[in-house]
């Protein structure tokens, strides 16, 4: 009796103690951004164009490729993603072949970030001649979220249950109306949860931007897909570790990674409230 | 074949290599309400569900024999699937209402069908009145049909099929999710329901397929064993597996 008592105590610190220090981390790490990036942060700092070689002025064009650059993603994966995956759960009969390609794409969601920005250059940039561009980078970005789109999206799919399939069917509903009037809005906040939380973690990317169009400085603002363009992470790498004054330009960089982080968060703050507004209409 | 609306003739089903289905020769009747009883696993809901097509999903499912509904061949290349369903309504085990409101449960199916606009609302009131479901709901239609209770659940699924006026209506044990209230209510809705259409029901419960059928068929590891009216069944079956069945032997 003693002996179980003992066990359950020492699991019981261990495991708490690991939470402890993985949320301890987490909060040195946000607190060491933050407090050495506040005082840059201003209205003026998200609102204006660098300046004086980037020691002086704001992020705005790095904000707005960063957008710009999330949205090309968006219009091209999340559309071949979720089409992707209807066709996976909802109509591919289970058989090897099926397997085979489903697999794949979970292993394609392990591959390096760095091979899809290789991938990309030979493709995109040369191949297909959009040449280094936000075009370029954003289907290379594009590629690089698919895998976890089709994921994510396949599971809210096998969670909606197929007496709710049944239903629609045996009222002589066809079954691409079933998928789409009863299935997908059923299964949507789910999709969305998968899709917002696979685009914030593709808009922190560096390295499948870096050959394929994000660029150390731009004058004015990247209005044409086959232009280069400035986005937040390349910004910070370049920021903390290229730049010539580096010392000078720490408090920004500091600043730059802060906006990345609140920008990242707000679309998982939106990705929480979809899934907490799913559960209570349940 | 006057007087039969639905009929399986040589009937053998397989999902993979496992015959569920062996040889089933059977008829059911017009507006009367048919009951297959039999233990779990004996085949009778997979019967049921092969009349209207359900098995389609499923990849491995493999039909031989005949179905007919009327002289409609169910399965015949030319015929379509999803007529063949607006003309045998199927209601299930579990409730199971679409995540729309109560009156979209009902006009979803009509929508897609195509019938007038101007129609669609006494449609589904006279739908609802025939499920008695009218005067509990009629001031909430566009509450989520999910908030009603079981029973509830239930009689609305029996409205979104009777709204489509199907001509045969299958229940895979429409009350076994359901409280002895809600089951009376139903088995009332089904015993007026045969009326206008034919109605074959799955159930376990002997009681109840005594109460509401005309004729039963019972079924014993994919065989129809023995198919007679209600009170040859229940009171002079001639096999010995009936009688020990109805007698509460096996189960």
């Amino acid at each position: 009796m003693e002996k179980k008592r003992i066990i359950g105590l020492f699991s019981g610190l261990v495991l708490g103690g690991s939470t402890l220090i993985v949320v301890l981390f987490l909060g040195i790490i946000l607190w060491d951004i933050f407090s050495k990036g506040f005082p840059s942060l201003s209205w003026n700092f998200v609102s204006s164009f660098p300046t004086n070689g980037m020691t002086q002025g704001g992020i705005l064009p790095a904000i707005i490729g960063t957008v710009l650059l999330t949205f090309i993603t968006t219009l091209f994966s999340v559309p071949f993603g979720v089409a992707c995956a209807i066709y996976l759960n909802e109509y591919a009969r289970p058989n090897t072949l099926t397997n085979v390609i489903r697999a794949s794409i979970r292993n394609l969601a392990g591959v390096p970030s760095i091979i899809y920005g290789l991938f990309g250059l030979a493709l995109f940039v040369q191949a297909l001649n959009f040449g280094t561009s936000i075009l370029s980078a954003g289907l290379t970005l594009g590629l690089l979220s698919l895998p976890y789109i089709i994921t994510t999206t396949e599971e809210a799919l096998k969670r909606i249950p197929n007496s709710l399939r049944e239903a629609a069917l045996a009222l002589g509903v066809t079954q691409f109306e079933t998928i789409k009037d009863v299935v997908l809005p059923k299964a949507l906040p789910g999709i969305l949860t998968g899709v917002i939380l696979t685009l914030s973690r593709a808009a922190g990317e560096t390295a499948p931007i870096l050959f394929t169009g994000v660029a150390f400085f731009i004058n004015g603002i990247s209005a044409s897909p086959n232009q280069e363009f400035m986005a937040l992470p390349y910004h910070l790498y370049m920021l903390s570790t290229q730049h010539n004054e580096i010392e000078q330009v720490r408090p920004l960089a500091y600043a730059t990674a802060s906006v990345l982080i609140l920008l990242v968060f707000l679309l998982n703050i939106i990705a929480f409230y979809v899934r907490f507004k799913n559960r209570t209409q349940d | 074949m006057d007087g039969i609306k639905l009929r399986a003739e040589n009937l053998n089903l397989y999902f993979g290599q496992k015959q569920i289905l062996k040889n089933i020769n059977i008829e059911f009747p017009k507006n009367q309400v048919t009951s297959l009883i039999g233990p779990s696993g004996c085949g009778k809901s997979t019967l049921l569900r092969s009349f209207n097509r359900m098995h389609d999903l499923s990849p491995d499912a493999r039909i031989e024999g005949k179905l007919f509904l009327d002289e409609l061949d169910l399965y015949g290349r030319k015929n379509s699937v999803t007529d063949i369903r607006k003309r045998i309504g199927m209601v299930f085990q579990k409730p199971n209402p679409l995540p729309k409101s109560i009156y979209e449960n009902l006009s979803y199916a009509l929508n897609i069908h195509n019938y007038p606009k101007q129609d669609i609302p006494n449609l589904i009131e006279a739908a609802l009145r025939e499920s008695f479901l009218w005067d509990e709901v009629k001031d909430e239609m566009k509450k989520p049909a999910v908030k009603l209770s079981g029973g509830q659940q239930q009689r609305l699924c029996i409205a979104r099929t009777v709204v489509l006026r199907p001509e045969v209506i299958l229940m895979d044990e429409p009350c076994s999710a359901l409280d002895p209230i809600s089951t009376k209510k139903i088995e009332e809705l089904i015993l007026k329901l045969k009326e206008d259409f034919t109605i074959v029901i799955v159930t376990h419960n002997m009681q109840q397929a005594q109460r509401i059928s005309n004729k039963v068929a019972f079924m014993y590891l994919g065989e129809l064993i023995e198919y007679d009216t209600s009170d040859t069944i229940f009171k002079h079956p001639n096999n010995e597996l009936t009688q020990r069945y109805i007698g509460g032997y096996f189960g």
